[in-house]
């Protein structure tokens, strides 16, 4: 019977054409509307790192007071040095590391001739199995590198490509911005987006980092952050030292944390860490800390662009109008029909024979329309580059799981559209219609 | 023409003129919004930066091997350096002055601070936040930006700092907006100010007219004209040069500018975008906005076109529906005319009533977008003007099928269809 109602349905698609195509086009529109804005809403909201997302937590201590600290009391985003290091002492956490982005040059050897331009972060031991960096060939340093303060140094799979050729390069030596790193690893590519890790420094769609570096060899270099700092208050740092003491923030910690007991756990340290420093007289105001898992920190930082959010809403509205107007339409349709009905219900067909085949009838018109849906899609995914930043843009592709969910949509919400002119159809009163023709 | 038979004619098609109400009160309330943010968006790109626009252009690059800037000497080498390219670009042909600088309008890389009219004051009471940008006694000349008062930096009022070090300049220019911000009165030329919370006087010395902050993000809002303009060449192991050419020699002195800075010296990064025309610099800068427009526009036409071929086919189906009426009615002498007005008068009640509903959706909507999105409030002419437009709409969509209507010959009611 389906096969035959939907043989019906494709007909039908023929029988009153400019309707039918009116139809299908709302329905292509509208779903390849919320399909395309989707598309980049699923790219620059998921979950970069889904298998331990709940387990990764950045630490927020305020250091700048309540005179000074963010809109709504919220502490700095990232850590000053003496806070830094204190977290970085505890044995609170499984795993702990700090970070902060880099930039070096890569000076010139073998062949070529002008110096390229390096770009990554300086890290501790832990950074890499916390965050489950893949590595091609070698691995991340050890804590005991840490502690010496090693010029080793992870390079990505693309530098190793430039100055390499791809080859195994573990033990090599590289000179960066005139010092000497050995490369004890390669990573795989690796770019989670949004980039949680760093969302202090980055709206998180940067390039995929060039180098990761010994974080106490970074600070033994004073090598300056190269990204963002913010500090409070008037200025009167020039030494490094006395720069590393200010309330200059620039540092963004992270913990893993296994149970929520642990977690707990951590928090109280913070709290108390907060209050042994107001005791100290460093800090003049009550403990403010935070603890952030990576999808909390995501959307504090607020990664989602509002573009992304209002293109999404205005889409998704444009749906539903898409849909009234379909079913406006469908209705239009069935009723005409209401003399064939009538004949068919006073030969005995009964409603739920009639359901059936309005709902198929419209299930068919649902995939014509994703089919100029999918179409539209593409053309729309093509296209997203005119409104997003393009290292955004092109995070947004027309994959299977689009593909189906675009059909997807399209057949369901015209089926579900169809319920209303269905039940008109299936209400059509035999004898009336008979009577009238 | 009596109203109450159409109302009770409609009652007979409740579905049918619901559906339609109810697809024109949408269709309004998106409209609406959506041309609002049209023109907000045009109207935040079309800001001028104060800037002259045309053959300006900006260099940005790092040294290899340079000193860091913390050791005694370090700064004095990289001004040696910074000095080297100044003079180098400064020679080119084309072009017609340079200035070192650590930012421009638009560019989104912003050093922020405040300034007071009291020593060792911070953010609060009467004092205001400010953009820096930090230049040599080119920087006006250069940019293009328009004195009204007081006087431009000349060379003995340049000095040079490291990236780090915290010096307070004894001269400063800001812009009118931050002077008339600190001295309502308009008399800030030659008063002292504080930078920073720090305790050295600065003396304002000029005024310019205009001049944006280099960030377009949403954080910069309340002080987007406060700029304050540095007598320093700041010295890092980088540097920008804003560089203005003689007309239309843009692209000319863009493409030879990497050989002239590696012709000075070659441990030095350039990269693909380190050289760009300040077109280039708003274009991205603004790409999101403009972007949005064209998508709220092209979604608007869209919609008004989905709206329009609904009303057409619902109406269509009911033109097909009351055939045989027709035909009475025109039997029993009515016009042509007055079918067509018939059901173009049925369509102006169902999109009036369409209209009501959308009014209060799209001030709704305006509501929700408010608290989520930073948006402003909806100005009552542009939903007075989404009503005209979506009843005129119906009436141009009703037009054919009504047409068609009045073409019902009378002989019709004769005929059982």
């Amino acid at each position: 019977m389906f096969a035959y109602y939907f043989q019906l349905g494709l007909r039908s698609l023929r029988r009153n054409p400019a309707l039918t195509a009116l139809m299908v086009m709302a329905i292509g529109v509208g779903v390849a509307a919320s399909m395309t804005t989707y598309s980049v809403f699923r790219a620059v909201s998921g979950n970069p790192i889904p298998d331990k997302s709940t387990r990764l937590f950045t630490p927020q201590i305020d250091a700048w007071g309540p005179q000074q600290n963010l809109r709504g009391g919220e502490p700095a985003e990232a850590l000053g040095y003496v806070d830094a290091m204190a977290l970085m002492r505890s044995h609170e956490a499984k795993r702990k590391t700090l970070l902060y982005p880099v930039q070096l040059s890569v000076i010139p050897q073998g062949n070529r001739d002008l110096p390229l331009n390096a770009s990554g972060y300086a890290v501790t031991s832990d950074f890499f199995a916390m965050f489950e960096v893949p590595f091609r060939y070698g691995s991340g340093w050890s804590e005991q590198d840490d502690a010496a303060r090693t010029a080793d140094v992870v390079i990505s799979d693309e530098l190793d490509q430039k100055l390499f050729g791809g080859a195994d390069s573990v033990g090599q030596t590289l000179n960066l911005g005139g010092h000497d790193y050995r490369i004890v690893g390669v990573a795989s590519h690796w770019n989670p987006r949004p980039r949680f890790y760093d969302l202090f420094s980055t709206s998180g769609f940067a390039d995929e980092p060039d180098i990761y570096m010994v974080f106490n060899r970074a600070l033994d270099l004073q090598m300056r952050t190269g990204g963002r700092n913010s500090c409070r208050g008037s200025l009167s740092f020039t030494t490094w030292q006395e720069y590393l003491q200010s309330n200059c923030v620039w540092i963004t910690p992270w913990v893993e944390l296994g149970s929520s007991a642990e977690v707990a756990g951590y928090r109280r340290f913070l709290t108390n860490y907060a209050a042994e420093q107001q005791h100290a007289g460093r800090f003049n105001w009550a403990p403010n800390v935070r603890l952030r898992d990576v999808m909390q920190w995501m959307d504090h930082e607020q990664v989602v662009p509002p573009e992304s959010r209002i293109s999404l809403a205005v889409a998704l509205g444009f749906f539903v109008i898409c849909l009234v107007n379909t079913i406006g339409l469908l209705l239009a349709k069935f009723m005409r029909r209401a003399g064939e009905i009538g004949v068919r219900r006073a030969l005995g067909a009964t409603r739920g024979e009639i359901y059936a085949q309005y709902l198929i009838e419209a299930g068919t018109v649902g995939l014509a329309g994703g089919l100029v849906g999918l179409l539209l899609t593409a053309v729309g995914v093509g296209g997203v580059g005119v409104l997003f930043r393009p290292e955004i843009a092109k995070l947004a592709r027309l994959d299977p799981s689009l593909v189906a969910l675009t059909f997807a949509v399209a057949v369901v919400a015209t089926v579900m559209a169809a319920f209303y002119p269905a039940w008109r159809a299936a209400h059509v009163q035999p004898a009336w219609q008979l009577k009238s023709s | 023409m009596k109203l109450h038979p159409m109302i009770a004619a409609l009652r007979r098609h409740k579905a049918g003129v619901v559906l339609i109400a109810l697809q024109i009160a949408l269709t309004l309330a998106i409209v609406c919004n959506a041309v609002f943010i049209i023109g907000q968006r045009i109207e935040r790109v079309n800001r001028p930066t104060g800037l002259v626009e045309d053959n300006l252009m900006l260099v940005t690059q790092s040294w290899v091997g340079a000193p860091s800037g913390d050791q005694p000497g370090d700064v004095e080498k990289l001004d040696s350096l910074l000095q080297a390219d100044l003079a180098a670009l400064r020679a080119m042909p084309d072009v017609e002055s340079v200035v070192p600088i650590n930012s421009l309008p638009l560019l989104n890389s912003s050093w922020t601070g405040s300034v007071a009219l009291k020593p060792g004051s911070d953010l609060r009471a009467g004092n205001a936040r400010s953009v820096y940008y930090f230049g040599d006694e080119h920087l006006l000349k250069t940019l293009g930006l328009k004195l009204v008062a007081g006087r431009g930096f000349t060379a003995a009022d340049v000095r040079n700092r490291g990236f780090r070090d915290s010096g307070t300049p004894a001269v400063i220019i800001v812009t009118k907006a931050l002077a008339d911000k600190l001295y309502p009165k308009g008399d800030a030329l030659g008063k002292a100010i504080y930078l920073d919370g720090g305790s050295s006087p600065s003396t304002i010395i000029g005024e310019v007219e205009r001049l944006q902050a280099p960030s377009t993000g949403s954080w910069v809002n309340g002080f987007l004209w406060n700029a304050t303009i540095e007598p320093f060449r700041l010295n890092a192991n980088f540097s920008r040069y804003a560089i203005r050419t003689r007309p239309g020699r843009l692209q000319a002195v863009m493409h030879a500018v990497p050989d002239v800075l590696y012709g000075v010296s070659r441990m030095r990064v350039l990269d693909d975008d380190s050289v760009k025309s300040f077109a280039q610099i708003r274009q991205e800068a603004y790409r999101s906005d403009v972007g949005m427009a064209i998508l709220m526009g092209v979604v608007c036409l869209i919609l008004l076109g989905v709206t329009a071929a609904g009303i057409v086919g619902l109406t269509s189906f009911w033109v097909g529906q009351r055939h045989r009426q027709i035909g009475v009615r025109r039997a029993l002498g009515a016009r042509k005319i007055d079918i067509l007005h018939y059901f173009q008068m049925e369509n102006l009640l169902i999109s009036g009533a369409g209209a009501l509903i959308g009014l209060g959706l799209a001030i709704g909507l305006n509501m929700l977008l408010m608290k989520h999105f930073e948006m402003d409030r909806l100005p009552v002419l542009y939903v007075l003007a989404g009503i005209v437009v979506v009843m005129a709409l119906g009436q141009g969509a009703v037009f054919v099928p009504a047409r068609r209507a009045s073409n019902v010959p009378p002989v019709v009611a004769t005929r059982s269809v």
